[in-house]
């Protein structure tokens, strides 16, 4: 994030400059009892504190660079290989899903439902072969049974995909952040009742009624479909993000800085979305990055029962659904989508693990 | 304790109905219903049966209809499937699903739990290692593609299990299923159990466990399971909301004549009674279970009082 040094935080530079790294007797000193850095004025650098790097002799210098939080984190972050790898493989998938069909289209002309309309090629070839059968490199990954390129489609499934589980984690991070802040931020009675409702929610069997609204709505175009998907898939997955900000937000509204706020008159939402949810952060950024896998799984499970994507639009789980037909002849047609959704999902798995450890580590492991 | 008990039951009836409402809102918004097939009925007919199931009644008055028969526990007759009632095709189908998801989740509990604790004993070895990377592998990887996989491999190449269909209870045509069903549990549970171990084997009360000279299986069984494992009692509700989710794409994959079967077909054929029935049986299912989970994390963690 933003790095420039504040009037807060040189101050705060200027009082551990004064400390030495360790005590006479070997250990590090007492933590301040807060101390704040970056020019956020109140990211969560608490979390920090009990990591003995930041009293390390390492830490003092970059202090006085201005290390921030984030900037800690990111810096472990880079340590952990498999979150890294998990970074690259979603960077190369993302960049792959939106220009790669634009590619394929321009060298084969081939998109992900350009049917030939020469009776040969409708069949479906194992990956790297022609008509005749010899090596080409025309389709990467075959073609499916009616000739359709595997690779454009399992490219332009993973828009889809990505897009669901995007769009539907951004939907739940609305609702659930601000209904958990409000509910942590206002007074007891109210958040007894606003938790209760979450308690009462979290006992919905919600794929069914999630089920009863796709198959309802069946006659809607795939657009509205989508649209409809992202709407329930998100209204469903945002219970335990209002739980994680809620502790948070009761952890953090006594301290002085919102009395500060109060104080100065500032408005209620005002407190609740400008003070309270910044510093609620970094436990909200890790769990919605494994939100996004597990809203993904759920699209290609509604896809799979026929009740998610349509066509002309596909996803990976109804390209997986339409490999499973016919996997014992055609392999290639289950094995390819399933195989790059199955590698995005443990990415992102790895990602959301290894931010965790970086932002949080008193949580890390081991 | 009681007390909480009670006051649990009687919220199980008004969410029940909740959740029904819902549904039957959803169906009845949609355009369309049961009788919009591809041939249109001829007017006559169409009063004929409106008025037989009571459609031509305002909205008001079937809705209350509906919801004294889910208070009743007596859903009618389902419309797909003549002459059945929603009861009987409850009493023959449930089976079928819990014997798949209790399988399916007391093997998920006997690895995960296994697997978990050997990771957290033997911190940071190969053992650990492999088991957490098998462990976010069987999270990512969708069960509706493990399955056919699995079907693939033992059924139609090795010839060892059959592929699919409902062979009775305890037959070898459960083996695959239940795998596949159990596989992510598994996973997760191993995970939940290794965070939670490695947590209390760090407690004060586990270093006096040891200091005393306790011999190492008994810390391990005795003091640390104990607190340990309370993630995994607590991971028991929402395992079971998925678990029937699960059941359904696994019934779909292996032809079982399962709830999550007919439900799927329920939807597709917009058969209303049946949808309700089965919709407002899950959620009682899942209510009673997360109250017996509450009670249980009551018996294991004395310092838990309600």
């Amino acid at each position: 994030m933003k790095d420039e040094p504040s009037p807060i935080q040189t101050n705060e530079v200027g009082l551990d400059k004064l400390k030495p790294a360790l005590t006479s007797l070997g250990t590090p000193p007492e933590p301040p009892v807060r101390a704040r850095r970056g020019n956020t004025i109140h990211t969560t650098s608490e979390l920090a504190i009990g990591e003995g790097d930041v009293y390390s002799n390492e830490a003092e210098i970059e202090a006085v660079a201005g290390k921030s939080l984030w900037r800690d984190a990111w810096r472990r972050l880079r340590r952990n290989r498999l979150a890294v790898f998990g970074m690259v493989f979603l960077l190369v998938i993302a960049c792959a899903s939106l220009v790669g069909p634009l590619i394929i289209k321009a060298t084969t002309g081939y998109t992900h439902d350009y049917i030939p309309s020469e009776a040969s090629l409708i069949k479906s070839f194992p990956p790297f072969t022609d008509t005749d059968g010899s090596f080409s490199w025309k389709h990467p990954m075959g073609t499916d049974t009616t000739g359709r390129d595997i690779l454009a489609r399992v490219l332009f499934g993973g828009r889809v995909s990505l897009t669901v589980g995007i769009i539907s984690t951004i939907v739940s991070l609305i609702i659930g952040v601000s209904y958990g802040a409000t509910a942590g931020y206002l007074d007891g009675r109210t958040d007894d009742v606003m938790m209760r409702i979450v308690d009462v929610l979290y006992a919905i069997p919600y794929m069914m009624v999630v089920i009863v609204l796709l198959a309802m709505f069946s006659g809607q175009t795939p657009h509205g479909r989508l649209l409809l998907l992202f709407l329930a898939l998100g209204a469903v997955s945002w219970l335990t993000m209002a739980r994680i900000v809620r502790g948070q937000v009761l952890s953090l509204k006594n301290q002085e800085f919102i009395l500060a706020a109060r104080a100065t008159g500032v408005s209620p939402t005002k407190i609740i979305f400008r003070h309270l949810v910044p510093n609620a952060l970094s436990p909200v950024i890790v769990y919605a990055t494994l939100t996004v896998p597990q809203v993904m799984l759920q699209e290609a499970f509604l896809s799979f029962l026929g009740f998610g994507v349509q066509a002309p639009l596909t996803s990976w789980g109804s390209l997986a659904f339409e490999g499973i037909q016919n996997m014992a002849i055609f392999p290639w047609q289950l094995i390819f989508p399933s195989v790059t959704m199955a590698l995005t999902l443990l990415s992102l798995n790895f990602l959301g693990d290894g931010l965790r450890d970086a932002l949080d580590p008193q949580m890390r492991r081991g | 304790m009681l007390s909480f008990i009670i006051r649990r039951m009687i919220i199980v009836v008004p969410m029940v109905l909740l959740v029904v409402t819902i549904t039957w809102v959803l169906i009845r918004l949609a355009p369309g219903n049961f009788y919009t097939g591809e041939r249109r009925l001829p007017a006559a007919i169409e009063k004929n049966i409106r008025e037989k199931y009571g459609l031509d009644k305002p909205w008001y008055v079937q809705y209350g209809k509906m919801m004294g028969n889910t208070l009743r526990g007596d859903f009618g007759d389902s419309l797909q499937y003549r002459g059945q009632s929603v009861n009987q095709i409850l009493l023959r189908t449930l089976p079928v699903s819990a014997t798949l998801g209790l399988l399916a989740y007391l093997s998920a509990l006997i690895v995960g739990v296994s697997a978990g604790m050997l990771a957290a004993m033997k911190q940071n070895t190969t053992l650990d290692h492999a088991s957490m990377a098998l462990a976010i592998l069987g999270i990512s990887l969708p069960n509706f593609v493990l399955g056919p996989v699995l079907v693939l491999l033992f059924s139609l190449t090795l010839y060892w299990l059959p592929p699919a269909r409902w062979g009775g209870f305890l037959s070898w045509n459960l083996v695959l299923p239940v795998v596949t069903l159990s596989v992510a549990y598994m996973a997760y549970i191993a995970r939940l159990t290794r965070a939670g171990m490695l947590e209390v084997l760090r407690a004060d009360y586990i270093r006096t466990a040891r200091a005393k000279g306790l011999p190492e299986r008994q810390v391990i069984f005795r003091h640390a399971s104990r607190g340990g494992l309370l993630p995994v009692v607590s991971y028991t509700g929402p395992a079971l909301a998925f678990l029937i989710t699960g059941t359904v794409v696994i019934e779909r994959i292996f032809a079982l004549p399962g709830l999550g079967n007919y439900f799927i077909n329920a939807n597709l054929n917009r058969d209303e009674p049946l949808i309700i029935g089965i919709v407002a049986f899950m959620s009682i299912t899942i209510l009673i279970f997360n109250l017996l989970v509450d009670i249980a994390y009551a018996y294991i963690d004395p310092r838990i009082r309600y």
